[in-house]
């Protein structure tokens, strides 16, 4: 039937950034022609670039553009595609938009409508799936939404309880009820956040499994109604509800257990007559073994290429092959399962303030060199900007080695030297957490973040630990002063020698000085990720010493001298010899909000300092004359806001009366609530944000004052009208 | 194909060819002797003891002062001079031991840094005051040395940057401060000439600028304060009071404030030090000098691609002995300081006494004369020559002077000894070529005239540390002037015992001993500084470097007697 068809020759790829990029290779090696759609945020990005041609589709807010299900059609009949792969997130997942597809002849790249319908409503899907006799976790899937109902729905399952909305995915909109006087807040913002992403905000209502395994099965079908699996991902280790590492197969489980997730998933699939790629999410209590059913991913998913690297196939490619009709390439017994692949997700976002979401410019991008064992999927290049419109995911480092072990190994040599500088990023987290013992041991589970929290996240008070990054950040000073005045130096003799020869011997190494040593001095500035309370000021000199070497002194007195030798090798990278050991370091210099930042990688370290150019600017800084908004500045009781978004509600009004901790307004970037809560007790002042108003980045939002500094300012305001 | 390959010069060949070369100086130094040890350990201690000063005057005004200074969140003037430095800059220090010994109380540089440096790619005079030196005021050899600067300035045509941290003329001398023409307000009719001459005027006013301090940046083209640390004014606070009775804070009456907001005496308002200095630089980097003179003169394109010497340059510690009676090659110093050693000779067989030849240092050509010995009629003759061909080529001169004077006797002097002398005068007065001199050794009597001394206004002066300057040796001082004095005490009918005359000549040599020492030229400012034999090649590069800075003149001589 199907397998009549003409293969597919031109792919419109409705999506962005990595997913696209990766889509398209597979195309282009297939030798099949590919179209981009970009809104206005993305115009010169990467997924624009790869394609060879590429249609606006919009502004850059989503719902107006990689949301919009006409602009992509049009796109796709203006530059006649005829297919469209919808790659994950966006319209990957909306039925309608599949079955619009079908029915303008156009073959959409995924599952037939009726299986992401049915899938696509998590209710009906467990009702389906229980139906077919897959495993399913206690809860209520119901139609009834009255908050009484549901209030007695939970009480009957039992606390904790996770409340869910039953669209959309990636854990947007998901609360956790510890106990029944915290479920009505919490219902409410689900449903809130569930309305504002999906449009939907069905809600329903789970058993919540306090030590559980989130373990997915990879499933393929044709449209011949074969469906296979290939093998399972263990995705338990997540923060925010959001996976970060991935890994396949799943460790420390049975071949046994590993078959039945397979069966179960396989019979999930067929279930919905299903074809195409998907995922059968499942949660395994580890505490009784047990597994259920948690929902089925109706497209190709985030961290497919772990899959892909332990079964070595393409998945786009299988899935191009089902779309153009033909039976699987393989059968179940032919699919191979080949060591262990580790998926680790590069996002832009604040770990310390709780993973937050962070956007900004990537002023330096440099990731790890690809082989045959390393994969980076990115959709960004050095200079793009993480706006605040999408997903902040910056990159995802896929590697692959015979066992576990080999490939933690790899993957933890790959994090560190992955360089990104500019914005914060969870690198430096998943470094350590691919450290951890327990992560070693395969220990994973989804409270894994949390249950190791003491390990994973530095606390400023242990002294102990904070000297000990404090020494390695004074080395990595000493090194960066020797790089970076090396650096400026040979700049300035190229800059020099190449004009006016005449003058260049004033530029020797080292400088020349009448009887004593050249020196300079540096002041920089640690900037601790995790400790930003405190000013890490260091103090360098550094004397140039005749043989070329740099002498860096701390003036601290339990710090002795340290020569450097630094030779420049590139634009960035620099081999540097401090007593008798020679290694290689990076750096990365950008100017930013009136300081020069500076990061080195050497080894498994990275540090980022700051050398505050205060009124003495570099000369490529054009900000000098903006205002700079520092938390510093503004007085005590000043709320600014911890990331750029949308003020999405606003819960007092200017003047009121508020307690400690007492909600103020909530933020919401990236699809995901913050709630600004009041500092102090006192009165809310200077409160002019709205809802619907867009916030920057450390802007003021309002300020907490006591009372009686209220009356202070009236005192003043009546004094000048009596004038 | 094969041919071709063949007929290709192997680099390796243009090597051998170039150590083959008829210019290269052999090495001709015995290391093992007696003689080099003895030198190099005499040269040794020379430098220790002058290092030991130099540490002293790089401390300023000492740990108090000093401490004082970096709690007005001010920097020490050489690191003022760092921070306007282009990154990695070579900085040409001046004069470090001016005043050395001078006054009853220490006055560490003479109280003011000079030199020379790169700021945005223009090489700039600066004239930094140290206020941890007597609050930065003006004694008699601070003047001097700030005349000297400007002098330098105006002869490379090199934009000055004057660092104003100064309470002005110190009043205790003011009668050798002020009013003479080589005074105080020589600084000024300088920074006026220079103006005139298109040579930037840059004023940072990082400190106090009192009196007539306050003519400094007044005078500028162009100048910066520093918020809350400048200050100019005619008369301070308590004079203020005193005359007029009105009481008025330092800032108010003469601050940063004031001077760019209301009486414009100051351009550009500098948060803090850091930020003035930043000004600085930009002020620098807006100079737009071409056409000025053309300021890519005389020097021809020349090759960056240079070759370091053969022999080892710290062997120039080991050259020159003490006792300068003590005869040796120049050719051994040259050996040391020019590119890969080479050295065409001009002349090489005819006045002996007289090196002359064409070398290049750090890709710079240079015409060189050195002494081998005392100064014949020929030698003379010799010099004179030379130095009119490099004048005609444009070619600067470095004279090496090792010289104890011309011969002296009736064979010499009816050759006609002060005739040739004179030509090499006259050569080396009129040569209008940048001229650089070191001395090595001794500069003694005409000799020093004939090798281009400190009257002769060499663009730059340097000594080794073993090097005396004087009229005569202490010996022959002493042997004349007791001669003079016996034939005194004979007409007044006293008797000399033998024991009475060596007291009186070892006074002479003692007092001859004292003033023909290096540091004493240099606390007076008889040159521009004391260097170690092995920056030689370091220094005369940069001085001719900075002279080069210029437009050629054409040199016109005077009548040579015939």
């Amino acid at each position: 039937s199907a397998s009549a068809s003409k293969p597919l020759e031109k792919i419109l790829v409705a999506n962005r950034g990595e997913i696209a990029c990766r889509i398209m290779r597979t195309a282009k090696r297939l030798g099949i022609r590919t179209v981009a759609v970009y809104s206005d945020a993305d115009r010169d990005s990467l997924h624009v670039k790869s394609a060879d041609e590429a249609v606006r589709i919009g502004p850059p807010p989503a719902r107006l553009s990689y949301l919009s299900a006409s602009s992509i059609l049009e796109a796709a009949v203006r530059t006649g595609a005829q297919a469209i792969h919808p790659g994950y997130g966006f319209m990957s997942e909306s039925a309608e938009f599949a079955q619009v597809c079908e029915d303008k002849g156009l073959t959409f790249i995924g599952p037939p409508a009726s299986a992401i319908r049915d899938m696509g409503d998590k209710s009906a899907s467990k009702r389906i799936m229980g139906a077919a006799g897959v495993p399913i976790v206690p809860g209520y899937h119901g139609n009834e939404q009255d908050i009484e109902v549901m209030k007695k729905e939970a009480d009957r399952i039992g606390y904790p309880i996770l409340i869910k909305p039953t669209h959309g995915g990636g854990g947007k909109g998901m609360r956790i009820v510890q106990s029944p006087e915290e479920f009505v807040e919490s219902f409410l913002g689900a449903q809130r956040e569930a309305a504002a992403s999906f449009g939907i905000s069905t809600i329903l209502l789970e058993k919540y499994i306090t030590q559980p395994r989130h373990i997915e099965v990879q499933i393929f079908g044709d449209k011949h109604g074969n469906v296979l699996h290939l093998y399972e991902r263990d995705c338990s280790v997540q923060r925010r509800h959001q996976k970060i590492i991935e890994e396949a197969p799943a460790p420390n489980i049975l071949n046994d257990f590993r078959s039945h997730l397979g069966q179960a998933a396989v019979s999930a699939a067929k279930a919905v007559g299903y074809h195409n790629a998907g995922t059968v999410e499942f949660i395994v209590d580890t505490i009784s073994g047990q597994f259920y059913f948690m929902e089925m991913n109706t497209r190709l998913q985030v961290e497919h290429p772990v899959t892909e690297m332990i079964v070595g196939q393409d998945l786009v490619e299988w899935q191009i092959r089902v779309a153009n009709g033909e039976a699987l390439p393989k059968s179940q017994s032919q699919v191979p399962l080949s060591g262990h692949a580790f998926e680790a997700r590069i996002y832009a976002e604040n770990v310390p303030k709780g993973f937050l979401p962070a956007t900004g410019v990537l002023y330096h991008y440099h990731h790890v060199p690809v082989s045959s064992t390393v994969r980076v999927e990115t959709g960004v290049e050095q200079g793009d900007t993480v706006s605040m419109h999408y997903d902040p995911m910056i990159a995802k480092l896929v590697v692959w080695g015979e066992n576990r072990a080999t490939a933690l190994v790899k993957l933890k040599d790959c994090l560190s030297k992955f360089q990104v500088a500019g914005l914060p990023t969870n690198i430096n987290f998943l470094q350590k957490l691919a450290s951890h013992w327990a992560f070693e041991n395969g220990n994973v589970e989804t409270h894994f973040i949390e249950r190791f929290k003491d390990d994973l996240f530095v606390n400023p008070a242990n002294s102990v630990v904070a000297e000990e990054a404090f020494n390695a950040a004074r080395f990595s000073a000493r090194l960066v002063a020797a790089c970076i005045i090396e650096k400026e130096h040979s700049a300035w003799k190229e800059n020099l020698s190449g004009d006016n020869g005449s003058l260049s011997m004033w530029y020797s190494s080292p400088p020349f000085r009448v009887h004593h040593c050249a020196r300079s001095t540096m002041e920089l500035e640690w900037e601790n990720e995790y400790d930003s309370s405190g000013s890490n000021l260091l103090p360098l000199s550094i004397t140039h010493k005749p043989d070329g070497n740099y002498l860096i002194e701390t003036g601290e007195n339990n710090f002795p001298g340290l020569e450097v030798k630094a030779t420049n090798l590139d634009d960035h990278d620099f081999r540097v010899e401090v007593d008798g050991l020679i290694m290689d370091v990076s750096l990365a210099v950008y100017t930013k909000d009136q300081a020069k930042h500076i990061h080195i990688w050497y080894g498994s370290h990275h540090h980022h300092f700051k050398q505050r150019m205060g009124l003495e600017l570099s000369e490529e800084d054009e900000s000098q004359h903006k205002p700079s908004f520092e938390t510093a500045s503004h007085p005590q009781g000043t709320i600014v806001a911890p990331m750029a978004g949308l003020v999405v509600k606003v819960l007092v009004e200017d003047g009121t009366k508020v307690e400690e901790g007492q909600p103020i307004l909530v933020l919401e970037a990236m699809k995901m609530e913050h709630v600004v809560k009041a500092p102090s007790a006192g009165y809310v002042r200077g409160l002019l944000v709205s809802t619907g108003q867009q916030v920057s980045d450390g802007s003021v939002l309002f300020s907490v004052k006591v009372s009686h500094f209220t009356f202070c300012i009236l005192f003043i305001v009546i004094t000048y009208k009596m004038v | 194909s094969w041919k071709l390959w063949g007929m290709k010069v192997n680099p390796i060949q243009i090597l051998q060819r170039k150590h083959c070369s008829m210019g290269v100086l052999p090495d001709d130094i015995d290391r093992s002797s007696e003689a080099f040890s003895r030198n190099s350990k005499a040269m040794g201690s020379l430098i220790s003891d002058l290092q030991s000063h130099i540490n002293k005057i790089l401390a300023g005004g000492g740990p108090e002062a000093v401490k004082r200074n970096r709690s007005r969140n001010k920097f020490l003037p050489r690191e003022r001079i760092d921070r306007l430095l282009d990154p990695g800059a070579s900085f040409l220090e001046l004069s470090q031991l001016a005043g050395h010994e001078l006054y009853e109380e220490n006055l560490p540089a003479g109280g003011i840094i000079t030199g020379i440096g790169p700021v945005h790619g223009k090489l700039c005079m600066f004239v930094a005051n140290d206020p941890t030196v007597k609050g930065g005021t003006y004694y008699p050899i601070t003047v001097k040395k700030h005349l000297r600067a400007q002098e330098i300035a105006a002869q490379c045509k090199l934009p000055c940057i004057y660092l104003v941290d100064s309470g002005g003329a110190f009043l205790p001398k003011q009668a050798e401060v002020f009013p003479d023409k080589d005074n105080f307000g020589r600084i000024f009719y300088n920074q006026a000439v220079m103006s005139a001459e298109g040579i930037p005027q840059i004023a940072l006013v990082l400190g106090s600028c009192t009196a007539g301090g306050a003519y400094i940046p007044a005078m500028a083209d162009e100048s910066v304060m520093v918020k809350g640390n400048g200050t100019i004014f005619l008369a301070g606070p308590p004079l203020v009071k005193a005359a007029t009775g009105e009481e008025v804070s330092a800032e108010d009456l003469g601050g940063a404030s004031v001077h760019c907001k209301t009486s414009g005496v100051s351009d550009y308002f500098a948060q803090d030090e850091l930020h003035g200095l930043s000004l600085g630089r930009n002020i620098v980097k807006n100079l737009h000098m071409a056409g000025k003179g053309g300021q890519l003169s005389g020097l021809q394109k020349i090759n960056p691609e240079f070759r370091e010497p053969l022999y080892d340059i710290k062997e120039l510690r080991s050259i020159a002995p003490t006792d300068h009676k003590q005869h040796f090659d120049i050719r051994s110093v040259i050996a040391r300081i020019v590119d890969g050693s080479e050295f065409d000779e001009f002349k090489k067989l005819y006045g002996t006494t007289l090196v002359t030849g064409f070398a290049r240092i750090f890709g710079q050509p240079v015409g060189i004369i050195g002494n081998n010995g005392i100064l014949f009629n020929e030698s003379a003759l010799k010099g004179a020559h030379f130095i009119e061909l490099c004048t005609q080529r444009n070619i600067p001169l470095v004279f090496l002077q090792n010289i104890t004077g011309f011969m002296v006797g009736s064979r010499s002097e009816a050759n006609g000894i002060a005739k040739s002398g004179a030509k090499m005068v006259m050569a080396v007065s009129c040569a209008k070529v940048p001229k650089v001199t070191i001395i090595v050794g001794g500069s003694f009597g005409a000799g020093n005239y004939a090798m281009c001394g400190r009257a002769y206004s060499p663009n730059f002066m340097f000594l080794w540390p073993n090097a005396r300057i004087s009229v005569m040796g202490g010996a022959q001082a002493a042997g004349v002037l007791a001669q003079i004095e016996k034939v005194n005490k004979k007409k007044q009918g006293i008797q000399w015992n033998k024991e009475e005359e060596e007291i009186f000549k070892a006074k002479v040599v003692e007092a001859y001993e004292k003033e023909g020492n290096s540091y004493y030229s240099t606390a007076r400012l008889w040159d521009d500084g004391i260097i170690d034999p092995s920056d030689t090649r370091k220094v005369v590069g940069l001085c001719i470097s900075a002279s080069m800075n210029r437009a050629p003149e054409e040199t016109k001589f005077g009548v040579f007697r015939m």
